[in-house]
């Protein structure tokens, strides 16, 4: 089955907020081996002018892969998630994402595709705090295996 | 300009602590015969595993853990993992494609397990340490 290219441009309702904690990013940090103080040591994290905890680069994933469901579950849209797979990831920065923060995805679809029988969709999530302050762009690029 | 290999020890027991960490408890991270059935070679990592320790490389390379402006990559291959103690091995290096005058630093990063690229288009923007 093919995608949809007029799903291009559509974006979802926020999602409900993510309560960062303290704990999840350092387990998410010991997870991954990252021993930088800063993951784990408020006061380490301060010195770097943090107000606590500094999650690693990937973990914005966390959250946004969650929130990524509201387009790869959207019946409209018809994603086999059996035959999804990850292509692509990528992340653009404003600020790191620290404890404490409150965040909020705002998903769009950038681009949908269908070549060779799979199809490609483009997802753009706009991370931002529940004040409006803008903290990560995540986008992800997925292929739908064609059948056979 | 080259940066040092740095290499990562990947277990079973990393994958199971990631799944729980991450929230990704996709079963063809943990059972073999899930992976085997869907047509891979047994338990494969999580790419984005794979992208957190490079990340991890690149705030090490960086010298800061919030250091990291822009980061991507392109899954290529599947990291598969042997359910023994030694698990696999991911090797990472780097080379600095671009200082910019704002104070940027442009890498293009490479990742490989057992001599195969399992990422392409791995870039990372990082602050320029001072």
């Amino acid at each position: 089955m093919s995608l949809d290219p007029s799903f291009v441009g559509r974006t979802y309702p926020p999602t409900a907020p993510y309560q960062v904690g303290r704990e999840k990013i350092r387990e998410f940090a010991t997870a991954i081996g990252a021993t930088d103080a800063a993951h784990h040591d408020p006061v380490a994290a301060q010195a770097l002018g943090h107000p606590d905890v500094v999650a690693p680069p990937t973990f914005p994933v966390i959250v946004t892969m969650a929130a990524s469901r509201q387009i790869i579950e959207d019946p409209a849209l018809g994603v086999d998630y059996s035959r999804l797979v990850h292509g692509d990831q990528r992340f653009a920065y404003t600020r790191p994402v620290v404890a404490g923060d409150e965040l909020v995805c705002t998903n769009t679809i950038e681009d949908v595709s269908n070549r060779g029988g799979h199809g490609f969709l483009t997802t753009r999530t706009d991370v931002s705090t529940v004040a409006g302050e803008p903290v990560v762009a995540v986008w992800a690029r997925y292929v739908i295996r064609g059948e056979g | 300009m080259e940066l040092p290999a740095k290499t990562f020890r990947v277990t079973r027991a990393d994958l199971v602590r990631y799944a729980g960490a991450s929230g990704d408890f996709n079963p063809i991270h943990w059972s073999d015969r899930v992976a085997t059935k869907v047509g891979l070679p047994g338990v494969i990592a999580h790419g984005m595993f794979t992208m957190a320790l490079v990340g991890r490389a690149v705030a090490e390379w960086a010298g800061a853990p919030d250091a990291v402006v822009e980061y991507g990559v392109r899954f290529t291959r599947p990291v598969a993992v042997p359910d023994d103690d030694q698990g696999t091995e991911i090797e990472v290096t780097a080379r600095i494609r671009e200082v910019t005058e704002d104070g940027l630093t442009r890498l293009d990063v490479t990742a490989t397990c057992l001599g195969d690229k399992v990422l392409s288009q791995a870039r990372a923007t990082i602050r320029t340490a001072r």
